[in-house]
């Protein structure tokens, strides 16, 4: 059984339509790639599979481990094990670092069926993840994501993912805002994540992040529909000329992948 | 020809036998004090919604309910495990307990004190030292406009007096437990606090106000502190009345030169609660941190004003209130700051905020600032609004269900007042106060 299955999925938001008949199949082990311009619907892709309110299915259905995952609520979602890096991470003064992500794997292994954990086992838990990412004391007692950086909120999502330890990770955009060094952080505590059992759905503008993130299948999305797929080769053809080789006209206000460096 | 009965006549025909009852072993001063009290209180009497002070408060239910004084009742014996919950576990302090607004002596204890330090019942004080309080009783919390300060000064008889001389530091917490049972008919009581701290000096003083049952009575409390120069006083009150008791209070503080004051309120309970409280810079480089917790639900109505005159130079007074209100309850917060012509260098910033968590609830939230001098730094705001929804859906979508994503939001947004609080051991206490009344607490508590 594969792990995701979206079948002809069609979404919309605020009465636009924006994606328009999605079909993607990522079995345990693999890493797809979702490429596209500003405004192909990635990020809609990436809301609808974590339940954001707001954003109505049409049509189709995706299938989680066969389970259908659009009747679930965002907390079952994560609660099976599907896990959003999001590309704005939210700062909420007041709820800390530590207490909410204890808050968070308990209420994930309760649902397994797993004992919850004390501040003790939490802590040790977290220790080498931390290092991982090169997220030191301090920050578990700051509020979360209070005043991070840009750099700071995305390493921030993916040790949460590296603590949670999900079956299938949605990185939207997880690249966006990122220096170089914050990427090889990042992309490195990914990595690490990799293994037979996980799925993981990289979705980005630019190919940089698969350079660092090398992944198995490369889906092209545009006007909420996939035009292209194949392997990493795609994004490496895509760098080389951007999304209009692929015909695809890219929305004036987007800066193309060339203007960005490598 | 219609009889109206002035609502303010049972208060001075009170007042009358009060006087006579006392005047005996009464000094002159206060004598004069009382009397200038009543007849202020005579003069204006209860104030409608009319009175800009007093737009959001109607105090018909107040004025209409004839309260019984009984400052010389046999006390009521309260056994000393039944405030055990009121008080801070293992924090080592000093604690005067009052029950119904009488000094409980078998309930309060004194820890060692640096020399010269009292804290004592202001009646025990007002019988055999009177002296001691002529120059502070009064003058620090102003009575000409507030009838309820009026009705407190005119009959005030039990609190606590707290002096430090000076350059004594008191380590320890002092804590002042008023307790209130209800009693039929419903009955009054004057708390009336005095702290003294002479130049240099410091401690911490915590107020409590808590109903050990649901019924109905009032809590008339009035508080004032003076801060001689380079004075540092950690002040907190916690009111936990009866949700069928009124609670009204004023808080007066005097600020010498240098002299740096913090006070942190927080207010869970009471029917219809009024909080005044006003302090003045009377010379330069004073620090006042004014902050405030206002967390209802039910029909609660909690009415917070403050004003802070700025009258010389170099002061700063940083102010945050919030609000959490839920159910019909209505929370009320007006603030003014007053910088006068000379207070150049002023630093003052004050800020209400306020969470609605259901479609009844009310907030009016009112910051003001009257600036008469030039090279100022001033800045207010206010804001009224919802949980946001981008944290739920970020919480939720890491595992949290709904219902702990909002508490643990609604407890966020109060986390910045409680995080205030110096004394850990209250702290905590606070924590699981405000805890205990968020829905879904539970889940929250067990993860803490």
């Amino acid at each position: 059984m594969a792990l995701l299955e979206i079948r002809n999925l069609h979404a919309r938001i605020a009465n636009k339509d924006i994606l328009r008949g999605i079909d993607i199949t990522v079995k345990a082990g693999e890493v797809h790639a979702i490429m596209g311009p500003n405004g192909s619907g990635k990020t809609t892709l990436a809301q609808v599979l974590a339940g954001r309110p707001g954003y109505e299915v049409l049509s189709g259905e995706v299938l989680f481990e066969g389970k259908n995952l659009l009747a679930m609520k965002p907390e079952d979602r994560a609660r099976e094990g599907i896990f959003m890096a999001f590309q704005y991470p939210v700062e909420i003064p007041g709820v800390g670092n530590a207490y909410f992500l204890k808050a968070a794997v308990n209420a994930v292994r309760k649902h397994r069926g797993l004992p919850e954990l004390d501040a003790m086992e939490f802590l040790s838990l977290i220790e080498d993840k931390m290092k991982l990412l090169g997220l030191d004391d301090s920050y578990m007692k700051r509020g979360l994501n209070e005043g991070f950086s840009g750099g700071e909120k995305k390493r921030n999502e993916i040790f949460q993912m590296a603590v949670l330890e999900p079956r299938l990770a949605v990185l939207d955009e997880t690249d966006s805002g990122l220096d170089i060094d914050a990427l090889r952080v990042v992309a490195n505590g990914v990595n690490s994540m990799r293994n037979k059992e996980r799925g993981m759905l990289v979705i980005t503008h630019y190919a940089r992040l698969l350079h660092y993130i090398v992944p198995d299948y490369v889906h092209v999305l545009a006007g909420g529909r996939i035009v292209k797929s194949g392997g990493k080769e795609l994004a490496e053809e895509l760098e080389k000329t951007g999304y209009a080789g692929l015909g695809i006209e890219e929305s004036p206000h987007a800066p193309t992948p060339a203007a960005v460096g490598h | 020809m219609a009889v109206t009965v002035s609502l303010t006549d049972p208060y001075v025909a009170e007042f009358q036998s009060f006087a006579k009852a006392s005047d005996a072993t009464e000094p002159e001063w206060l004598r004069k004090l009382r009397s200038a009290a009543i007849t202020s209180f005579e003069k204006t009497g209860f104030p409608t919604l009319k009175n800009e002070d007093w737009k959001h408060t109607n105090l018909a239910p107040v004025a209409r309910t004839p309260f019984r004084f009984e400052p010389r009742a046999e006390p009521v014996r309260i056994p000393g495990d039944l405030i055990e919950a009121y008080t801070f576990g293992v924090l080592k302090c000093s604690q005067l307990v009052f029950v119904n607004g009488n000094f409980a002596p078998k309930l309060s204890y004194l820890r060692w004190l640096p020399e010269g330090v009292r804290v004592r019942s202001l009646q025990e004080i007002l019988h055999f030292d009177p002296s001691a309080l002529e120059r502070e009783l009064g003058k620090h919390a102003a009575f000409d406009k507030n009838p309820f300060t009026a009705l407190n000064t005119a009959f005030l008889q039990d609190g606590a007096f707290v002096h430090v001389p000076r350059g004594r530091i008191v380590e320890e917490p002092i804590h002042l437990l008023y307790v209130s049972t209800s009693r039929d008919p419903a009955a009054v009581s004057y708390p009336r606090n005095l702290v003294v701290m002479e130049d240099e000096s410091q401690a911490t003083v915590i107020e409590s106000y808590v109903g050990l049952d649901k019924g109905a009575y009032f809590t008339n409390a009035v508080t004032e502190i003076r801060l001689g120069n380079g004075a540092l006083v950690d002040h907190y009150k916690i009111q936990r009345e009866s949700e069928a008791a009124y609670h009204f209070s004023n808080t007066g503080v005097l600020q010498g030169r240098g002299s740096t004051m913090t006070s942190t309120s927080f207010n869970l309970g009471g029917g219809l609660v009024r909080n005044d409280t006003s302090a003045l810079f009377s010379d330069q480089g004073g620090n006042l941190a004014l902050n405030g917790l206002y967390l209802l639900h039910g029909a609660q109505h909690c009415d917070n004003h403050t004003f802070i005159d700025h009258a010389t130079p170099n002061c700063t007074s940083l102010e945050l209130f919030k609000g959490i209100l839920d159910g019909r309850s209505r929370g009320i917060f007006y603030g003014k700051i007053l910088v006068r012509k000379d207070a150049q260098k002023t630093n003052a910033r004050q800020t209400d905020k306020n969470l609605l968590l259901s479609r009844e609830a009310f907030a009016d939230s009112t910051p003001g600032l009257e600036i008469l001098a030039d090279d100022v730094k001033c800045a207010h705001g206010s804001t009224v609004g919802q949980l946001d929804e981008n944290a739920i859906f970020y919480l939720r979508s890491r595992g949290i269900d709904e219902e702990a994503a909002r508490t643990l939001l609604t407890y966020a947004f109060a986390a910045e007042i409680i995080n205030q609080v110096k004394v850990a051991s209250m702290r905590i206490k606070l924590d699981q106060l405000v805890l205990s009344r968020l829905p879904g607490s539970d889940v929250i508590q067990e993860a803490l």
